[in-house]
């Protein structure tokens, strides 16, 4: 099935919302340095490079041209994947996928963005049909915020309930993660009497707008165990893409692509007992109101649990199940990056390498993307080549 | 290594201001591509599109054609680059093992969009976009250099359109067949010395799908599989004024990945056709001494010799080639599917007698600063 493949080595920048005195070739170098010094390697090993971020953001057509002055890609195969706000995470998967194929024994992967050259949100509303979705209903915000209107609904679930996944993350990131954006940690009270940004959604539910780059390197299995003594063995990955309009995408309230993606991954890599197995979790939450109602689509409770779960403290750092221990994406949100990042996070969680955010004896961890049209991709990572 | 087998082809016609939306392009040639190859969407389990969000005017422009592709039911990518990329990125998938049938389709409206801006974009913002910098101006640097170094005249350059124009009236899918001689090109408007109105690809709209199978499932289709024998890319560094734009090395050392997975000791005898991306004639001319079909500097020799020609020993663009039809990103997938016919014997018109080897290229970014390169074998 494939050449088996682990996670060598990662790199991040320290995430800033601006970094005037790095170009985007400076943030991807930094990135890549860091990955390549992790991993004990050289630009000289690196067979092929995959890269990724969202064209408008910067406006730099032909990415995968433009940032071979980044990463010192002269003479080396590179290739770009960009999918929206799933682009780090499809560029995980690329990069798996150029290793597993057996034809790189060694790959990088670079997610990137440098969102303080645009703006955000102008360069977001251009995914959405121009005829007749992009006016009411473009962006990032509106659909996350309508998506928990409808949990609240069914399910009885409040904004506290959100806000509590927001005091975790932005906690996280503020005591434990060197590299995350906004390391303040936030208050309940505070949530809940920050504004309105789409109702039922306030301003410190939401993820901000990052400059960073991320780089995380693939190794074929022979390669792999010569260069780390504990990779990070990627047991599973799985992808899921909605539709082309949101009315169409927007099953409420879950996030079936999240839960189609996720049990792909679980079943290629043997997981049986998601929450029962996987020790640590780093999730793509746009907001944190996804950090409730997605619990059921990662299969971590059953539907409609997910404030209970977020109440019962095992996803906090100390419980049997952390999640984002990073401080997650209402930290840093590189949006090229993001998605990449979480792999990276997992990768050094199971690798032992997560420093002051290390969950203790994590084997088994999962990373997870999320984008475009509702789209999510999903990847399994383990110190251990096969699960027993 | 299993083998890899591209087993459905399609292209639209291609043309300036198609009425058609970008997801009806891409719904044209999903449906084409699995008749083609015999198969319904159900036997698809992977897909790969390949569109630009600076061409398309759209963020995330693969959301586009999700539902056009069906690839809302599937795992899905969306490589932004060249159609051979995203052939490279479905092939790889294939090897994993863990797909058994990729669909990669490439759409592209350039008629809807302002070239000289979008491309404007591929330069670096601080330094080179200010000097007005565009894909038709930047090659004209890349011609130059490269025909002064290597004696190559313009009526040399000119010989590739007229074959090439020429050629594109045996294809119905081409935008451009055309009735002329060295002399209209030599005559026609000068764009940016030494490149003149029919130096240049045409701008563009449509589509183009190509399906690859593993080895088991290859033989099952009503078409004869076609072998994916060998792949290469590479990039060269970025900003112009660090390249010698007259070389090419970065296509050689991509050719020469792909020759050897191939088994190709002698390019230049054991390729029967090739299909090269043409964006501008020169480039015809610089391509195919990069991919080794003859020597350093020998293009013009060899576009004089008539040896590219149609009935010559190794036909280069029956197709009529980019400058015939010139979809960005579509260009190179296109590549592909013209290879696919020619080694299946249904090029009809445009058939090359015997054709059992072919070459297909793509390019990406400014003056082929990245190169992608196939071999297909029938």
């Amino acid at each position: 099935m494939g050449t088996r493949t682990a996670v060598v080595g990662v790199g991040q920048t320290h995430h800033r919302s601006k970094n005037p005195e790095c170009s985007g070739h400076e943030l991807i170098a930094i990135a890549v340095r860091r990955a390549l010094e992790s991993a004990g390697l050289t630009m000289k090993d690196i067979d092929a490079i995959v890269v990724g971020n969202m064209d408008h953001f910067e406006s730099i057509n032909y990415v995968d041209m433009w940032s071979v002055l980044g990463f010192g890609g002269y003479m080396k195969p590179v290739l770009k994947v960009t999918t929206g706000g799933t682009t780090g995470s499809a560029v995980g998967h690329a990069s798996f996928y150029h290793v597993a194929s057996g034809l790189f024994e060694v790959v990088l992967a670079i997610g990137w963005e440098q969102n303080s050259e645009s703006d955000t949100t102008a360069a977001i509303v251009t995914h959405c049909e121009p005829l007749i979705e992009r006016d009411f209903y473009g962006g990032a915000i509106g659909g996350l915020a309508s998506q928990y209107s409808a949990y609240m609904d069914l399910y009885g679930a409040t904004e506290e309930d959100a806000a509590l996944v927001s005091v975790r993350d932005r906690g996280n990131a503020a005591l434990y993660n060197p590299y995350a954006h906004l390391r303040k940690a936030v208050t309940l009270e505070e949530v809940m009497i920050s504004p309105y940004i789409a109702y039922p959604l306030r301003l410190l539910h939401m993820c901000p707008r990052t400059d960073g780059a991320c780089a995380v390197i693939y190794a074929a299995e022979n390669r792999a165990k010569k260069i780390s003594s504990r990779p990070a063995w990627v047991l599973g990955v799985g992808s899921s893409h909605g539709a082309t309009y949101l009315g169409d995408a927007i099953n409420w309230p879950g996030l079936p692509s999240l839960e189609k993606a996720a049990q792909d991954a679980y079943r290629m890599a043997g997981i049986r007992d998601p929450f029962e197995q996987i020790d640590v979790a780093e999730m793509y939450l746009p907001a944190a109101t996804a950090g409730v109602s997605w619990m059921e689509s990662m299969g971590f409770c059953e539907k409609g649990g997910g404030p209970g779960l977020i109440h019962s403290g095992v996803t906090n750092m100390n419980g049997k199940l952390p999640i984002n221990p990073s401080g997650g994406v209402i930290a840093t949100n590189c949006i090229g990056a993001t998605g990449l990042i979480r792999i990276g996070e997992a990768a050094l969680q199971v690798m032992g390498k997560a420093e002051k955010r290390q969950v203790p004896e994590a084997k088994l961890a999962v990373a997870t993307g999320f984008g475009g049209c509702f789209w999510s991709d999903v990847t399994v990572l383990s110190s251990q080549m096969d699960i027993g | 290594m299993e083998k890899v087998a591209i087993v459905g082809v399609a292209q639209t016609p291609y043309q300036r201001n198609s009425p058609s939306s970008h997801d009806e392009l891409a719904f044209e040639v999903t449906t084409k591509a699995l008749k083609d190859a015999g198969l319904s969407i159900e036997d698809i389990d992977n897909t790969v599109t390949c569109t630009n969000d600076f061409w398309d005017g759209r963020t995330i422009s693969c959301m586009t054609i999700t539902d056009a592709t069906g690839s809302s039911r599937v795992p899905t990518t969306n490589v932004e680059g060249d159609g051979t990329y995203g052939v490279l990125m479905g092939m790889m998938r294939i090897l994993s093992g863990h797909f058994r049938t990729t669909l990669v389709v490439s759409q592209s409206k350039g008629s809807i969009g302002i070239p000289g801006l979008i491309t404007n974009a591929i330069f670096d913002p601080l330094h080179e976009r200010i000097l007005g910098l565009d894909a038709i101006n930047s090659a004209a640097l890349q011609a130059r250099e490269y025909m002064s170094k290597y004696g190559i005249t313009e009526a040399q350059c000119a010989r590739v359109s007229v074959k090439n124009h020429k050629n594109a009236k045996n294809n119905p899918y081409a935008q451009l067949p055309l009735d002329i001689t060295v002399e209209d090109v030599l005559r026609s408007r000068m764009l940016a010395d030494p490149i003149k109105l029919l130096d240049t690809s045409p701008i563009s709209d449509g589509a183009c799908a190509v399906i690859l199978t593993g080895e088991s499932g290859a033989r099952k289709g009503p078409k004869k599989p076609v072998w994916v024998k060998g792949v290469g890319h590479c990039s060269d560094t970025y900003h112009l004024g660090d390249r010698d734009l007259s070389d090419v090395g970065v296509l050689q050392a991509a050719a020469k990945k792909a020759y050897a997975m191939a088994g190709i000791q002698n390019p230049a005898k054991e390729i029967h056709l090739a299909e090269v991306y043409d964006a501008f004639s020169y480039m015809e001319l610089m391509w195919t001494e990069g991919l080794g079909l003859c020597d350093r500097g020998e293009g013009g020799t060899l576009i004089e010799s008539g040896r590219t020609e149609m009935g010559g020993s190794l036909p280069v663009n029956p197709s009529g080639g980019v400058l015939s039809a010139h979809p960005v990103l579509v260009a190179g997938l296109a590549r592909i599917a013209e290879a696919v016919l020619q080694l299946r014997g249904e090029a009809d018109a445009r058939q090359v007698q015997g054709a059992k080897v072919a070459l297909a290229h793509g390019i990406e970014g400014a003056c082929g600063q990245g190169h992608c390169v196939f071999v297909l074998e029938s």
